[in-house]
């Protein structure tokens, strides 16, 4: 691309790190092999510095970050993910990510992602103002202004623009992966900007999660251990406003009967309580439920009497809404900031349906894994990991069915590997 | 209990002790009778486990979400008995509401509204000025709200001009001459708040500076539809009211509350500025988190009932627009049953997750 051309479409892009020459020079800045050990001093220098930052410390999210990229948390992933074979493995290059523009952390784990791997970063920051994004970027700009990184200050780039395609053609044609976040409608866009031939592109695309709870042994968890599934449950879900790919929409319930009855009523009890003394409900959000629970209850009411129940509830910030059957589409009909449909499931193999769905991400469950068994080996077209409750956010280098260390990275064959032919 | 019973009773002589026998009864009826003619609403009422026997008050009874007659098609008569659909005025590529209508329930629509507007203007017909361009009411079959509001007042209006042309311009020699014509008389002006604004008053200031003007002063004014489009520039009722009066003597303002999904049952503006339920219908102000009915003088999301829906399950509905219940039976204008003001809408809510709205806010 001209350099006229550049400079006028960066016109409009802020630098939240780095720069406008930065960009340009980004085609020649050397990839680096993964998890090279300056840039995991570099990222255990940032985590240092989130950890003593005191206005980090209200962010629970930040401090998750914080910990993900300590030097000891990012040698257990080389651990997994490197292997001594001979060949030799770089980054691709240059990554050009897309955040979404209303998870605040999401940019950082998509960039370390990048980093770890080898990669110059280009990053569009979400254009919504979050204090954690403030106190990340504050933290990067401070550990690369010293001169013992000076090398690798190329390799971060935060920008900040609107919706210009023009700065999407740009960034698009310098990238050798493109990780588009943010789901279906801005993957549809983003894809309107053309990649270079070679290059390669990871693509989160919308999706749904659902929960499976044994109720036997969740009445089983002492008191304590109670209320920590109600506080895990809680982050799955209402702390993205039950909004993420990752939080559960439908909560499936196994076990006998009578058990299943008395589980529910105290998990939801539980449940209820941290959400009435920290979530904060916005006024639209009781309309919404209400609404959801009229299409569902129309969409799917008709045919048979009490095929949907609405759950009788203290107030509108927790909903539940009951159904008989697994229907077609019903995640269609889904909703969120805490309206949950809610299954009684005498065989693990009645969720067939829904995780034969490809939009199925994750599964996460209270009990024994080995009760899903039999839906995870049946054949099933959807679902990419399963944790359990508490665990749906925590993000790895596999993520959303993709292994980033492999999309970011190219081999060098020089292992002698091969076979003549 | 017979609607024809209920339009003979003056639309604002009943206490709340009188209203709430007659909505009960009512209201219930509605319930009953949508529950058997509209398979969607009895799907809803029993996932809801709706139970006759436990309503008191029509305020027990369930309410459905105004937005939901945009998602599904409600119908309580066969398709063959429909007249008339009314849309609301969505903008291009949302979702628009969608009420079938029969020929009682669009009758009784029409009745219903003659008596609540006679309330304020008088039984007698007037000329009439349409504050708006005659292409709004083209087809008869499909009603934008804005046509429906036309059509529905102009029965007030003896002889009719409509003061716009397709165009939006101001016809300045068609108004003069009508004006010419009925001097001396009361006339009424109807229009939608915004198009008042923009299109008539507007235009009044930059004639006005030419030295041309118009004398209204025996005019009233009924506009409706909303301040969300005139919250850009700023203007407030009150000086919405004196700067009408200012530039062309106008003095009679009454702003109204409606929505298509009640037709009819609009909520019309007193002299003392407050908004009225007729016996015809009701607001209910519900509290967010638990939809409880709020006090006095609290904000809550306005719920509206209305006896008149028999061909759509209409008669209960939550609204998106939040209110506040200023007395019922006292004020000072006379009229009895519930005053109110409206405060405007919901605000969309602000989300995280893992989806953008990133192509609807892309140009």
């Amino acid at each position: 691309m001209l350099e006229k051309d550049m400079m006028e479409a960066l016109a409009g892009v802020s630098f939240l790190v780095g720069n406008k020459e930065t960009v340009g020079r980004i085609p020649d800045i050397p990839a680096l092999e993964p998890f090279a050990a300056e840039m995991l001093d570099m990222l255990n220098d940032v985590s240092r510095s989130l950890m003593t930052d005191r206005e980090a410390k209200q962010y629970p999210d930040v401090v998750t970050y914080a910990f993900w990229i300590r030097k000891s948390s990012a040698l257990k992933l080389k651990e997994r993910f490197h292997r001594e074979d001979g060949d030799i493995r770089l980054g691709r290059g240059t990554a050009f990510h897309i955040a979404p523009s209303n998870v605040p952390v999401n940019y950082a784990y998509s960039l370390t992602a990048g980093l770890l791997t080898g990669n110059a970063n280009i990053v569009r920051i979400p254009t919504k103002e979050f204090p954690q994004v403030d106190i990340i970027n504050r933290a990067f700009r401070e550990v690369l202004a010293g001169e013992r990184y000076a090398r690798l200050r190329p390799y971060v780039c935060l920008v900040r623009y609107g919706r210009e395609k023009a700065v999407n053609d740009l960034f698009s044609a310098l990238a050798d992966t493109r990780i588009i976040w943010g789901g279906d409608d801005t993957i549809a866009e983003i894809r309107k900007s053309p990649l270079a031939p070679r290059a390669g592109e990871v693509t989160f695309a919308d999706r749904f999660s659902l929960a499976v709870i044994d109720a036997g042994n969740y009445l089983d968890l002492d008191e304590r251990e109670k209320e920590r599934a109600a506080e895990d449950f809680y982050n799955d879900t209402y702390l993205t406003d039950q909004n993420a790919c990752t939080s559960p929409r439908l909560v499936a319930w196994m076990g006998e009967n009578g058990r299943v009855e008395e589980a529910k009523a105290e998990f939801w009890q539980r449940l209820y309580g941290l959400v009435a003394r920290k979530y904060v409900f916005q006024p639209i959000q009781g309309v919404n439920k209400l609404m959801s629970s009229c299409l569902a209850a129309a969409v799917y009411g008709m045919e048979t009497a009490s095929a949907v129940i609405v759950e009788p509830h203290t107030d509108n910030r927790l909903v539940r809404v009951k159904v008989q059957r697994i229907l077609d589409g019903l995640m269609e009909l889904k909703d969120n900031s805490g309206y949950f449909f809610e299954y009684d499931c005498a065989d693990v193999l009645e969720l067939k349906g829904l995780c034969d769905d490809k939009h199925c991400q994750t599964i996460s469950y209270i009990g024994n894994r080995e009760m899903l068994m039999p839906l995870l080996t049946s054949g099933i077209r959807g679902v990419d990991r399963v944790v359990q409750v508490g665990k749906t956010m925590d993000f790895d280098l596999i993520w959303d069915g993709y292994n980033l260390y492999e999309r970011l990275t190219r081999v060098i064959a020089a292992g002698g590997g091969g076979v003549t032919v | 209990m017979i609607l024809d019973d209920i339009l003979q009773i003056p639309p604002y002589s009943l206490n709340h002790r009188e209203k709430e026998r007659l909505l009960t009864e009512r209201l219930m009826e509605l319930t009953e009778r949508h529950r058997e003619n509209c398979p969607e609403y009895r799907a809803i009422l029993g996932a809801m486990g709706y139970d006759h026997g436990k309503v008191r008050t029509y305020k027990d009874l369930p309410f459905l979400p105004v937005r939901l007659f945009k998602e599904l098609s409600l119908r309580s008569v066969p398709q063959e008995e429909v007249v008339k659909t009314m849309t609301s005025s969505g903008t291009s590529g949302q979702a628009v509401s969608k009420i079938y209508l029969d020929r009682t329930t669009s009758a009784n629509q029409q009745k219903t509204m003659v008596k609540i507007v006679s309330d304020f203007t008088g039984s007698s017909r007037m000329p009439m000025v349409i504050l708006d361009c005659p292409s709004v009411v083209k087809d008869r079959r499909m009603f934008s709200a804005r046509g429906a509001g036309i059509l529905g007042f102009s029965i007030f209006g003896a002889k009719r001009i409509y003061a716009l042309d397709d165009d939006m311009k101001l016809d300045v020699e068609g108004l003069a001459e009508f004006l010419e014509k009925y001097k001396g008389q009361d006339i009424l002006l109807f229009g939608f708040t915004f198009m008042v604004w923009q299109h008539f008053y507007k235009e009044l200031v930059r004639l006005k500076e030419d030295g041309i003007t118009f004398d209204l002063s025996r005019g009233i004014l009924i506009h409706g539809g909303g301040w969300k489009k005139l919250a850009g520039e700023a203007v407030s009722p009150e000086e919405f009211h004196w700067r009408l009066n200012d530039v062309c003597g106008l003095d009679r303002i009454h702003d109204y509350y409606g929505m298509v999904e009640q037709t009819g049952c609009i909520y019309m503006q007193c002299e003392y500025g407050h908004l009225h339920a007729s016996i015809f219908s009701d607001v209910i102000m519900r509290r967010p988190l638990d939809f409880s009915e709020c006090g006095t003088d609290e904000q809550g999301i306005i719920q509206v009932v209305s006896v008149l829906p028999e061909s759509y399950p209409g008669h209960s509905l939550l609204t998106e627009d939040e209110g506040i219940l200023l007395g019922e039976d006292d004020c000072p204008c006379g009229r009895r049953g519930r005053y109110f003001k409206v405060v405007g809408r919901l605000k969309d809510a602000e989300i995280r997750g893992c989806s953008d709205t990133y192509a609807a806010k892309f140009r």
